[in-house]
C-alpha cells in the first residue's frame, strides 16, 4: 500500500486544476462548431439544459467517488469502483480509467506539441508572407514526417517528444507541479482568451476586404445566437449537445476522480464540483463562441464558415487572419491564440497521466518520479504510430474509439453502479458529506433515472456508427494490402457520381456535384447551392491510374493498379494497439489483486 | 447584431458568468473547515469497507 497520501496545497489550486482538466481545444473549437451545425441559438438551450440534467450530475458521481475511494486509499478507478460493490468486475470496468487517459494523451500530446510549434512560428514570422492556402499548406507539409518547415529535420516528432518530455517533468514533480501549471495557465488561458473575444466582438466589418466584400463578425454572431426553434424537434441537436456537454467537461474519462481521490474525507465536493464545471463552461460559452467563428466570418465572411467550420481552422486558418492586423500584433495575436491552446492542452493532458501514476504508486509502491516516466514511455510508444500515420488515419482512430466510444462506456457504467448499485442513497449522502452548499434534492432523481437515460441513449444512439467503424464502411478500399485501388465515395450515401477532370502519372482529380449551404443576408436564412466540387487521388511510384479524362466514375470503381497499402492496414494497427493497451492495464489490475490477495486485503 | 441574436446571447453568456462568478465566489469566501472535520489522517486508511 501506498505511503502517506499527497493532497491539494489549496483549494483554487484544486478547482484550477479540475477547470484545467476540463477547459481543451474543444472549448474553442469544437463547440462552436457543433452550435453552427446544430441549429445556432436554438443550440445553447438544449446544452444547458444537458449540462444540468447530465454534466452537473455527472461531475458529483465522479466527484464523490473519487473522493470516497481516496478514503480507502484508491487514487485510481480500478479499485475506487471496486471498492463501492461486490464483484471482480468492476475493477476491470475501471481499467478504462486508466487506459483512455493513455490512449488520449498519447495523441493529445501531438496535437499539443502543433500549439507549441505554432507559438515557435508566430515568433519567428513563418506566417508573415504566406497567404491562407499557403498557411494551410503548411499544417499538411507539417504533419507529414519528412517534410520539414524549419530545416529541423523531423520537427514534429521533435515538438512531440519535447511536449511529452514536459509533462512527463511537471507530473514527477506530483500534485504541486500540476497545481502551479493550473495557477499560471488557467488565468493565463482566460487573459488570452479575453483579449482575442473582444476583438471578436469588435471587429465588425473591418475585415472585408476585395476578395471578400461581404465579410462582416457579426453575422458570424448573428448566425451563432439567432434561436432557431424547430431544430429544438430534432433529436440529432440533442445529441450532439449531449455530446458536447460529455466532451467538454472530461467525464468518463477517470481523471476527475482521481484528483477527488486527494480532497479529505471531509472536505467539500459539491462547491468544488459546480465551481469547476461553470468555469469551464465561462471559457467554452463565452470566450469559445466569441473567437473563432467572428474572426473568420469577419474576414472570410459566414459562407466560407458554414463550409469551413472545424477543427482545422484553428491551425490552417487563425494564423492567415491573425496577418492581417498587421505585423507585430500579428506575433502577439498568434502567441495569445496558439498560448491558449497550449495552456488548454496541457493543464488537460497532465490531469491524464495522474491515474496511471496513482495506480501504481498505490499497488506497488512507485514512487511518483518512476510513475511519471513509465507513463511518458507508455504515451510515447502508443502515440509515436499517431505521429508517423497521421495521415493514414491512426489518429482519428485513437480519437474515435479511445477519445469518444470509451467515455460513453465507462461514463454510463459508472452511472449505473454509483446510482443503482452502490445506491443513490449511499451516493446522495456521499455527494452532501461535508457540502458548503445544499444541494437540490433533485439531483437526486435526476442522478437517479434522468442521467443513466440520457448517457444509455447516447451510447445505443452511437451503436450504428461503431458498427461502421468496425465493418470500415467510411472507405471502399478495405483490404490491407492490394493490387487496385477503388474510387471512394462522393457523399455520404455513396450515391453520387464523379466525372475525371484531369489525370497524370501521379493523380487523378475528379470533378462531381456537391451542395453547400449559403447564407441569404435578404431573406435571413440559409440556402443549399450546388456547385461542383473536385477530388483528388495521389499516386505513389508503381501505382498507375487507369482512367481517362471525362469518364464517369461510380463509387467503388477501379482506378488504379499497383501495390497499394490502404489506410484500413494502419488503421488496424492502431485499434489492436488500444486493445494491447487495455489488456495490458488489466494484466497489471489482475496483478494487483493477486498482491492484494496475498496481503489479505481483497473482499471478494 | 440582431436583436434576437443579441438577447440571446447576452442571456446565455449572462447566466453563465453570473453562476460561475456567484460558485467562485463562495469558493474564495467560506472559510475552510476546522480539523478534526477533516480527517487528514485517513487519507493512510488501508482497511476496505465492509462489503
Amino acid at each position: 500500500m501506498s505511503g502517506k497520501a499527497e493532497s491539494w496545497g489549496s483549494r483554487v489550486g484544486l478547482i484550477l486544476a479540475m477547470a484545467g482538466n476540463a477547459v481543451g481545444l474543444g472549448n474553442f473549437l469544437r463547440f462552436p462548431v457543433q452550435a453552427v451545425q446544430n441549429g445556432g441559438g436554438a443550440f445553447i438551450i438544449p446544452y444547458l439544459v444537458c449540462f444540468v440534467v447530465m454534466g452537473i450530475p455527472l461531475l458529483f458521481i465522479e466527484w464523490s467517488t473519487g473522493r470516497y475511494g481516496g478514503r480507502y486509499g484508491n487514487h485510481s478507478t480500478p479499485y475506487i469502483l471496486d471498492t463501492m460493490a461486490k464483484g471482480r468486475i468492476w475493477k476491470y470496468i475501471g481499467v478504462f480509467g486508466i487506459f483512455t487517459n493513455i490512449a488520449v494523451a498519447s495523441y493529445y500530446c501531438y496535437i499539443e506539441s502543433w500549439t507549441m510549434s505554432y507559438v515557435y512560428h508566430s515568433i519567428i514570422g513563418t506566417f508573415s508572407d504566406m497567404n491562407q492556402s499557403q498557411i494551410a499548406g503548411f499544417f499538411n507539409d507539417y504533419t507529414t514526417i519528412g517534410k520539414s518547415t524549419t530545416g529541423i529535420p523531423f520537427e514534429a516528432i521533435i515538438f512531440y517528444v519535447l511536449c511529452l518530455l514536459l509533462n512527463t517533468y511537471i507530473l514527477s514533480k506530483g500534485l504541486k507541479g500540476i497545481e502551479k501549471v493550473a495557477k499560471i495557465g488557467m488565468p493565463l488561458l482566460i487573459l488570452f482568451g479575453v483579449i482575442l473575444a473582444v476583438r471578436g466582438l469588435t471587429l465588425g466589418t473591418d475585415g472585408a476586404s476585395d476578395m471578400f466584400p461581404d465579410a462582416n463578425a457579426w453575422d458570424g454572431l448573428n448566425f451563432l445566437w439567432t434561436p432557431q426553434y424547430d431544430s429544438l424537434a430534432n433529436p440529432k441537436v440533442w445529441l450532439a449537445a449531449a455530446g458536447q456537454i460529455f466532451f467538454t467537461l472530461s467525464v468518463g474519462m477517470g481523471t476527475v476522480h482521481c484528483y477527488a481521490a486527494y480532497i479529505r474525507s471531509k472536505d467539500d465536493i459539491a462547491l468544488n464540483a459546480v465551481s469547476a464545471g461553470f468555469m469551464n463552461e465561462f471559457v467554452e460559452v463565452v470566450l469559445g463562441s466569441l473567437i473563432v467563428i467572428p474572426i473568420a466570418a469577419g474576414y472570410l465572411g459566414l459562407d466560407w464558415v458554414l463550409q469551413n467550420a472545424g477543427f482545422g481552422m484553428a491551425f490552417q486558418t487563425m494564423p492567415y487572419l491573425f496577418q492581417q492586423w498587421g505585423e507585430v500584433l500579428a506575433v502577439c495575436a498568434g502567441v495569445f491564440w496558439f498560448g491558449l491552446l497550449f495552456f488548454a492542452g496541457i493543464t488537460s493532458s497532465l490531469a491524464m497521466g495522474t491515474p496511471w501514476m496513482g495506480f501504481m504508486r498505490d499497488e506497488f509502491n512507485w514512487s511518483g518520479n518512476k510513475g511519471a516516466w513509465s507513463f511518458g514511455l507508455l504515451a510515447l510508444i502508443m502515440g509515436l504510430p499517431t505521429v508517423f500515420f497521421f495521415q493514414e488515419g491512426v489518429f482519428d482512430e485513437y480519437d474515435y474509439w479511445a477519445g469518444t466510444v470509451s467515455l460513453v462506456v465507462f461514463a454510463f457504467l459508472e452511472t449505473i453502479l454509483f446510482s443503482w448499485i452502490f445506491g443513490i442513497n449511499k451516493g446522495w449522502a456521499e455527494i452532501n458529506m461535508g457540502a458548503d452548499i445544499k444541494v437540490p434534492i433533485v439531483f437526486k432523481y435526476i442522478i437517479l433515472i434522468v442521467t443513466p437515460l440520457l448517457l444509455g441513449w447516447v451510447l445505443v444512439a452511437s451503436l450504428p456508427d461503431m458498427a461502421d467503424k468496425i465493418a470500415n464502411k467510411d472507405t471502399n478500399n478495405r483490404e490491407w494490402f492490394a493490387d487496385a485501388y477503388y474510387a471512394e465515395n462522393f457523399d455520404s450515401e455513396g450515391i453520387k457520381t464523379g466525372v475525371v477532370d484531369s489525370v497524370a502519372t501521379d493523380f487523378i482529380k475528379m470533378a462531381y456535384q456537391n451542395e453547400k449551404q449559403v447564407y441569404n443576408k435578404q431573406l435571413d436564412k440559409l440556402e443549399t447551392q450546388v456547385f461542383t466540387d473536385y477530388k483528388t487521388y495521389g499516386f505513389k511510384k508503381g501505382q498507375n491510374p487507369i482512367v481517362a479524362v471525362g469518364q464517369t466514375i461510380k463509387p467503388n470503381d477501379k482506378i488504379a493498379e499497383g501495390k497499394f497499402t490502404n489506410h484500413v492496414f494502419y488503421k488496424t494497427i492502431g485499434r489492436l494497439l488500444l486493445v494491447a493497451l487495455f489488456l495490458f492495464i488489466s494484466l497489471m489490475v489482475y496483478k494487483a489483486f493477486i498482491k492484494r490477495r496475498k496481503e489479505g486485503r481483497v473482499h471478494s | 447584431m440582431k436583436t434576437e441574436a443579441l438577447i440571446t446571447m447576452v442571456a446565455a453568456q449572462g447566466i453563465v458568468i453570473i453562476m460561475a462568478l456567484y460558485f467562485f465566489y463562495k469558493v474564495l469566501t467560506i472559510k475552510p473547515k476546522e480539523e478534526p472535520d477533516s480527517y487528514r489522517e485517513n487519507d493512510d486508511e488501508t482497511d476496505r469497507q465492509e462489503s
